[in-house]
């Protein structure tokens, strides 16, 4: 027997302390497992419901109606459930946001890549951060009560609620998020390439060009694609600026409900669960689903093999 | 150079003329494109911060005592957003207490203890895609489930469970980022100490990742403030007036949750009702509120931006 107090292995093991240890042990294993496959059951639970509360739908209204029809009048006595007009007006306004995201985010991430100085990459950073931070909310204000009044002015037929205004705000919005993501993928090029290049003699913008670039060209559009799904899948600011009534036009100038705007409009009103116009709800989500899964599946892998290749 | 040396001497003088001018041009461009890219960014931040000055410029004036203290009310003048703040603290704590412990958890097994493989590859495609769904089908996933599926009504806690699900997907990217920072020797040294892989967690991994956690967690929370979209398809009511019971109690046992199964409302919502309304004093009303919501989401961001950077320059030392 041990004649001073520091417990042998064999004490430990007899007063159950090893054994409490190796309990705990395994019970936080598996403890941390279930967590981590909260994450697939999430995704899976939300497919399920997808799919089992617009089973109803599909039974009422045939699957090519649904994805031809130009008409959406769901809550009329002669409902019509075509999608194309909440699907246009998502797609016009992804498109608006992008043609402003994509141009100015391209060229702040490789100024911010390669010309800046460090001070002002160093404080811009941050800044972008904070402002992803803004709440969607106020940008619907933002497009509602600021930019539309003060666009009127300059174009004619611009309605008071109109797909042009969320277009720009929903690009300006997601500018941070493509900047932040492409600008990484650029700092990501290995400097040797860079040294190289400039040993050859190119200038800032030759190694900018066609170097950088088209180094983290996987990387850039990631970028992009997921950009493109966050503009997609944005609520609020259609829900306020864009409007509720579903409009199958091309001009940007009049108001279009969106499928997220529907959903809000629906979501706000007190329709019987279980009745068809209730479950268009979960039909056209499940659509909305459908187009950011597979934007986020592609910029996932974009990312990945970007990260892979160096 | 070595070509020149054959040549006569006009031709040399021509081809170094020639490269100064392609010098001279590509530095031009530079400059160019350098001040394109500044141009960009100011206009860029001019618009929004013209935009953030015009939404204070609006509503700081209307934030007072009266404001904060006040329920909704069909006058503008009279109407305050209580409800809102109250209603939007409760729901955030409650996604803190359910989204950062899960995220913890979930990110120290994939990045601890998940061997490679098609499963932990497979969670970590799904966490990505999570991170990009939209979060108006966070909110269906609630109605379905949480509302409709289990029956539990449009109630804090269900607005607490739909957000931190939101939320996890950036909380378990932190925590994983966190803990593979963490120097190898500091696990190893604790291993050949005979201490099991739990012991070595709870008092080694946890502990050193903690600042990477807390910006992940706070950044996550920061966006389930200003979230209006879920909430709204869940079902939250838009007015009202009255307060969920008090979490403290004056009789044993002194703590009470019946909040969690109250009705609510919360900031965005209050600001999205606000805006909608014909009225300019309720705009009035709405930018007021957007500048509480703003000022909340920016000094939470900047707190979690400031912890990273003291982190990091603990690190660099």
């Amino acid at each position: 027997m041990a004649t001073n107090n520091i417990p042998t292995a064999d004490d430990l093991e007899r007063s159950g302390f090893v054994m409490r240890r190796r309990i705990l042990d395994r019970a936080m294993r598996v403890m941390l497992f279930l967590c981590a496959a909260l994450s697939v059951f999430v995704t899976t639970a939300i497919v399920v419901i997808l799919v089992r509360e617009s089973w109803q739908f599909f039974q009422q209204v045939p699957l090519l109606e649904f994805l031809t029809g130009t008409q959406w009048t769901p809550v009329f006595a002669d409902a019509q459930f075509g999608i194309l007009p909440l699907l246009s007006a998502t797609v016009q306004v992804a498109f608006l946001a992008m043609i402003i995201a994509i141009p100015l985010g391209t060229i702040m991430a490789i100024y911010l890549s390669e010309y800046a100085p460090d001070a002002v990459r160093e404080t811009m950073k941050p800044a972008l951060e904070m402002l992803e931070a803004v709440p969607t909310v106020v940008y619907g204000y933002f497009a509602l009560l600021v930019m539309t009044p003060f666009l009127q002015k300059f174009i004619p037929g611009l309605a008071g609620i109109n797909l042009l205004v969320p277009g720009i705000i929903l690009g300006i919005m997601i500018l941070p998020y493509v900047v932040s993501v492409s600008e990484d993928a650029m700092r990501a090029v290995p400097n040797s390439l860079r040294e190289g290049a400039y040993a050859l003699g190119m200038s800032r913008w030759q190694v900018a060009l066609r170097v950088v670039v088209p180094g983290a060209l996987s990387g850039i559009t990631a970028a992009y694609i997921l950009g493109m799904s966050r503009a997609v899948g944005e609520t609020m600011v259609l829900a306020i600026a864009a409007g509720q009534n579903p409009n199958l036009t091309l001009d940007p100038r009049e108001g279009a409900a969106t499928i997220t705007a529907y959903i809000v409009q629906m979501a706000l009103g007190d329709l019987p669960h279980g009745s068809l116009a209730y479950s268009t709800i979960f039909s056209t989500g499940l659509v909305l689903f459908l187009i950011t899964l597979l934007f986020n599946v592609i910029g996932f892998y974009l990312r990945r093999r970007f990260r892979e290749a160096y | 150079m070595a070509v020149t040396t054959e040549g006569n001497l006009g031709s040399a003088q021509d081809s170094t003329a020639a490269a100064v001018g392609a010098i001279n041009r590509a530095k031009k461009f530079d400059l160019v494109f350098s001040a394109a890219g500044i141009l960009v960014m100011v206009i860029a931040m001019a618009l929004l911060l013209s935009l953030i000055g015009d939404l204070v410029i609006r509503g700081l004036a209307r934030i007072d005592y009266e404001f904060m203290n006040s329920f909704p009310s069909r006058r503008p003048e009279r109407a305050g957003i209580l409800s809102a703040w109250v209603g939007s603290l409760a729901v955030m704590v409650t996604t803190a207490f359910l989204a950062i412990p899960i995220g913890v958890a979930a990110g120290l097994y994939l990045e601890e203890y998940a061997r490679k493989g098609w499963l932990s590859n497979f969670i970590e495609i799904n966490v990505s895609n999570l991170a990009g769904v939209p979060s108006i089908i966070y909110g269906l996933l609630a109605l379905g489930l949480f509302v409709y599926g289990l029956d539990f009504g449009k109630t804090i806690l269900v607005a607490g469970m739909t957000l931190g699900l939101l939320i996890l997907p950036i909380v378990i990217v932190s925590t994983r980022e966190a803990v593979r920072a963490i120097p190898r020797v500091v696990k190893e040294a604790a291993y050949g100490l005979g201490a099991d892989q739990w012991q070595v967690m709870w008092n080694y991994v946890i502990p050193a990742a903690r600042p990477g956690i807390m910006t992940g967690s706070i950044v996550g929370l920061s966006r389930a403030i200003g979230e209006t979209a879920p909430i709204i398809t869940i079902g939250a009511l838009t007015f009202i007036a009255f307060l969920p019971p008090s979490p403290i109690q004056s009789e044993f046992p002194f703590v009470s949750f019946a909040w969690l199964n109250e009705n609510f409302t919360v900031l965005p919502i209050q600001m999205f009702n606000w805006i909608s309304r014909p009225q300019p004093e309720f705009h009035v009303n709405a930018a007021a509120t957007g500048v509480v919501l703003m000022a909340l989401t920016l000094s939470l961001n900047g707190i979690a931006i400031y912890i990273r950077y003291r982190l990091r320059r603990q690190y660099r030392n």
